[in-house]
């Protein structure tokens, strides 16, 4: 016997992300999605954004990875609190992944939620995890090419960070062309050229993440 | 390895669906799968076969119909079928293109006894 189903494959992990998100919404919680390669500087990414706003917010990391505490060491060493999820394989995050995360957290002690994602330019695209803005890293030394390759991660992305671009100049990055693409995939989504490690031209991108926190705190009910 | 997580979503499903039914057994699954969702149908085979195991869909069969990118171009408005990776006007060459299909991921039906 024939029975139609016709629903998405994902329903069970966007329900449990709408469940996340209501949540975050609840304690006036924002909650970016950092996705990247491995070796673009996510971590980096969130330190700097760390000693750019930790003075103003209050901030919790979520780190995904596919195995060790690394990450979350790394974060924790700053004072701030950090999730380490090991997904023992998995290429990406999901959201009951996050659920656990968030249960071991004070939702109302936190005023920005930063998760990273495994290290992928594919997988994490797909799964929806509560979070209000996906965000994408490209490192210089990746080439400026990638967004005709990994056209979907620059799509979901409500901004794009350019990360190393100190490097632009040693690794023959066509800064130009790669707006330009970035641009046609997805003409909403700022480009932030910075290098995480040296704090140079992370202000941009502090200051549109805080206005996004700010965003969510005045809507909390 | 996402597509052991994707398998998952598919077998829930189908499994709340067929208990539903009062099912005592799954014959055939059917799904519909973008290419751009990046799933490569032999890794969601062989996810299927392990995650299926000791299931009421064990040995049943995974049918996949893989559906490819199409998108509409803004700025000629030609539609077209491209590639993973080439999301550009046949056309005009223009990048500004609307994606209308490639990146679905739906449980279309399944066959019980």
């Amino acid at each position: 016997m024939q029975v139609d189903i016709a629903k998405g494959i994902l329903e069970k992990n966007d329900a449990l992300a709408e469940e996340n998100r209501e949540r975050f919404a609840r304690s006036g919680v924002f909650v970016v999605d950092l996705m990247a390669s491995p070796g673009a500087g996510k971590t980096s990414t969130i330190l700097a954004t760390i000693a750019a706003l930790r003075d103003r917010y209050r901030i919790a990391v979520i780190e995904g990875d596919i195995a060790s505490r690394v990450d979350a060491e790394k974060i924790a060493a700053h004072g701030i609190p950090a999730v380490q999820i090991n997904t023992g394989g998995a290429c990406h995050l999901e959201s009951d992944m996050i659920k656990r995360a968030v249960d071991t957290l004070d939702l109302d002690e936190i005023d920005l939620l930063i998760i990273e994602n495994v290290g992928n330019l594919v997988c994490p695209t797909d799964f929806d995890l509560g979070e209000h803005a996906k965000v994408m890293i490209l490192s210089v030394p990746e080439g400026h090419d990638k967004p005709y390759k990994y056209p979907g991660i620059f799509q979901v992305s409500e901004a794009v960070i350019l990360n190393k671009h100190d490097t632009v100049g040693v690794f023959d990055f066509d800064e130009a062309e790669f707006r330009s693409v970035v641009h046609d995939l997805n003409p909403n989504a700022p480009v932030f050229a910075l290098s995480a490690t040296k704090g140079e031209g992370v202000e941009a991108w502090t200051e549109w993440l805080a206005a996004r926190v700010e965003a969510a705190k005045a809507v909390q009910p | 390895m996402h597509e052991m997580g994707i398998c998952d979503g598919i077998l829930t499903a189908s499994l709340e669906a067929a208990a539903r039914e009062n099912a005592s057994r799954i014959n055939s699954i059917n799904v519909t799968i973008g290419v751009l969702t990046e799933v490569q149908e032999d890794a969601l085979q062989f996810a299927f076969s392990v995650l299926t195991k000791d299931s009421i869909a064990e040995g049943s069969t995974l049918n996949v119909t893989m559906v490819p990118a199409r998108s509409v171009c803004g700025e000629c408005s030609a539609e077209f079928v491209h590639g993973r990776f080439d999301a550009k006007c046949a056309e005009c060459g223009s990048y500004v293109c609307t994606l209308v299909a490639g990146r679905e991921l739906q449980i279309d039906s399944i066959d019980i006894d």
